[in-house]
């Protein structure tokens, strides 16, 4: 994986899986603190205790495609490898959360990537999930809620195609914003 | 190569959307340009393209692909759904897609990068026309697999 977004993208679609209605992606960096804080929250289904200590291993998958599952594994080589930690809580029929914490001053920290790309192309093709996502760089926040974005586009529906640029724009500057 | 824009009306400015106001102020020029559009409201009547994005689909430029198609397909006025779905077993020839037009089987392209996405648009979906990079496959659906 070379960026972030990546990731997130990757994780994101194991809440899918899990057929989550809920997902919640939260994004905190303390420069001060060296800190840059990823966290993964769904409402699907959840793991029991067997399956979550598996699924850091990168050849444990739930799929029959393949026999290796890496989404998992590479992230939390990705966040250790730059000092950080990760981890991953799972209640059955409550929900999953993913917690990685990246040290961002390390040399091997990845760049963020394409924040805004990724995030509207999950809203754009999952219509019927409520996504948040909550970005906070130092004191700023910004929350980008598609219970919000549907109430404002009334009829339209989030899915439409002429949509999808209208939703990148608005996330990407209200980022740059944040990033001030 | 690339067919007149039907579309007549000026573009929506896009440097203007920075708040939910504004995605309101901005909601009846779309409903009038969806209007004067002739959109099926019976999704098995689109073409439905489905991009791998799973681990091996993401690590290999599925999102630019699937990026590509949501805006290309819009441009060129070609009623589509773009959705996600998960890895084919086809790792080796990632980003793959499927893609399905209606009343035909669904076929899987294999490599695909904005250059092919293109290619698929063009002569497979607006003529019907093979392009290479097909993946044979014996099966119905990918949920089915």
């Amino acid at each position: 994986m070379k960026d972030l977004s990546m990731h997130i993208m990757d994780i994101v679609q194991n809440s899918i899986s899990a057929a989550a209605n809920l997902i919640e992606i939260r994004i905190r960096i303390r420069k001060e603190l060296d800190l840059y804080q990823l966290d993964i929250l769904d409402n699907g289904k959840g793991m029991d205790e067997e399956m979550l200590s598996k699924v850091t291993d990168p050849f444990y998958t739930t799929r029959k495609t393949r026999k290796v599952g890496l989404g998992i594994p590479l992230l939390k080589m990705n966040a250790e490898r730059t000092g950080g930690k990760f981890r991953i809580d799972s209640t059955p029929g409550i929900g999953t959360s993913v917690l990685s914490e990246f040290r961002p001053e390390h040399p091997d920290m990845l760049p963020e990537g394409d924040l805004e790309g990724t995030i509207v192309l999950l809203c754009h093709s999952n219509p019927e999930i409520h996504f948040i996502f909550n970005y906070q760089f130092e004191e700023n926040s910004y929350c980008f809620d598609t219970e919000e974005i549907k109430e404002a586009l009334g009829e339209i529906g989030i899915s439409e195609p002429m949509v999808y640029p209208m939703l990148k724009e608005l996330l990407k500057s209200n980022l740059e914003e944040t990033r001030k | 190569m690339k067919p007149e824009e039907t579309d007549k009306t000026k573009p929506i400015e896009m440097a203007t959307i920075k708040s939910l106001d504004d995605l309101r102020k901005i909601k009846s020029e779309v409903q009038t340009k969806l209007s004067l559009r002739e959109r099926s409201n019976h999704p098995e009547q689109l073409v439905q393209i489905r991009v791998a994005m799973a681990t091996c689909g993401i690590a290999s430029g599925a999102k630019t692909v699937m990026d590509y198609m949501v805006n290309e397909l819009d441009k060129r006025n070609i009623a589509a759904v773009v959705t996600q779905t998960g890895c084919m077993g086809y790792c080796y020839a990632e980003p793959t897609i499927e893609v399905t037009i209606p009343g035909k089987d669904p076929l899987v392209f294999g490599y695909v990068d904005t250059k092919k996405a293109d290619q698929i648009i063009e002569k497979y979906i607006k003529n019907g026309e093979l392009v290479e990079g097909i993946i044979p496959v014996n099966y119905e659906s990918i949920e089915g697999k």
